[in-house]
């Protein structure tokens, strides 16, 4: 008798890797981007049943929430040339296939050995919640690493900014550098002419 | 009932497709990114699954900073795909030539 817990188990993994599959074969980009968002949304799923909630909340957040709505604007913007990029898809697939079937096999030799084949534990010895374990041990032993997060995601703001900033074609704004380089003969044009006995007031267009 | 190599046979599965795709999408930039975002969630589901069998909290809080950087990441690689777009008017891996490495 299979229990309900594994039946959500085997469920959650089927989808993942199905989806999974669709991101990799599926010809128009933005299916491969859906399919990214449900492979995602498995995912949490499979980090509920291990008893990991907040990191599953923060994946459909942030990933699902945040990074797959830039990826969708993206390839959405992009005007982008289908038939080009799926040149040469079929050739690669028997190298491809193979490496990965070798890849998978050893994996799994590996992982059915005897030190990963632990039972699950009963349930945690500590009462609380998953948040507060995870904000208790951020806060007091990860607590360097954690700035060095921030750090990190301040850089992507500025280097994502600063790669994709585009001056404003009307802007009234100065170069200073051709300011400085400007030369005397760019701005002034000395005239030899003839000095009139009468004077003339000189029309604007005229006077050089 | 399910231990913790089930949780880590699914892992290999998923990284084993994003190398798949990897090697299939060789051309389109965007397909690339969307893999390594793949790969990235395989060896966060191998955190998280060891930090519950083993029952020690370090194991999400890695998981924690790898999303943090998996998120700059892909934020600074399609800035990048976006400025490339730009100038080359395509994605194609084959047109970025221009270092001529």
């Amino acid at each position: 008798m299979i229990e309900f817990k594994d039946f959500v188990f085997y469920v959650l993994s089927f989808v993942l890797i199905v989806s999974g599959l669709s991101v990799i074969t599926s010809r128009n980009p933005v299916t491969a981007a859906l399919s990214l968002v449900l492979a995602f949304f498995n995912a949490a799923g499979i980090w509920l049943l291990l008893q990991a909630e907040f990191l599953a909340i923060a994946l459909v957040l942030v990933y699902v929430g945040a990074v797959m709505v830039l990826f969708l604007f993206v390839v959405m913007m992009l005007d982008i040339n289908l038939d080009k990029l799926r040149e040469g898809f079929w050739d690669y697939l028997p190298m491809a296939g193979f490496i990965g079937l070798l890849m998978m096999v050893e994996m799994v030799m590996v992982f059915k050995t005897k030190p990963f084949n632990l039972a699950p534990i009963a349930e945690p010895i500590s009462n609380t919640s998953n948040t507060e374990m995870i904000g208790n041990t951020l806060y007091s032993n990860y607590v360097l690493p954690f700035e060095l997060a921030s750090v990190v995601l301040l850089i992507a703001i500025v280097s994502a900014i600063a790669l994709t900033l585009r001056d404003r074609k009307d802007s009234k704004k100065t170069n200073p550098a051709d300011q400085v380089a400007v030369k005397r003969q760019d701005r002034v044009r000395i005239v030899r002419m003839k000095s009139e006995e009468k004077y003339i007031k000189p029309k604007a267009k005229e006077r050089t | 009932m399910i231990g913790l190599s089930h949780y880590l046979i699914l892992a290999a599965i998923l990284f084993t497709i994003s190398v798949v795709g990897i090697f299939l999408n060789r051309k389109n930039i965007i397909i690339l990114l969307m893999s390594i975002e793949l790969m990235l969630l395989a060896v966060n589901i191998n955190f998280i699954a060891f930090s519950h069998y083993l029952n020690d909290i370090a194991g999400q809080i890695f998981v924690f900073f790898i999303l943090t950087v998996a998120a700059a990441e892909s934020a600074i690689g399609l800035a990048i795909i976006v400025l490339i777009f730009r100038n080359t008017r395509s994605i194609n891996v084959d047109d970025l030539n221009r270092l001529n490495g």
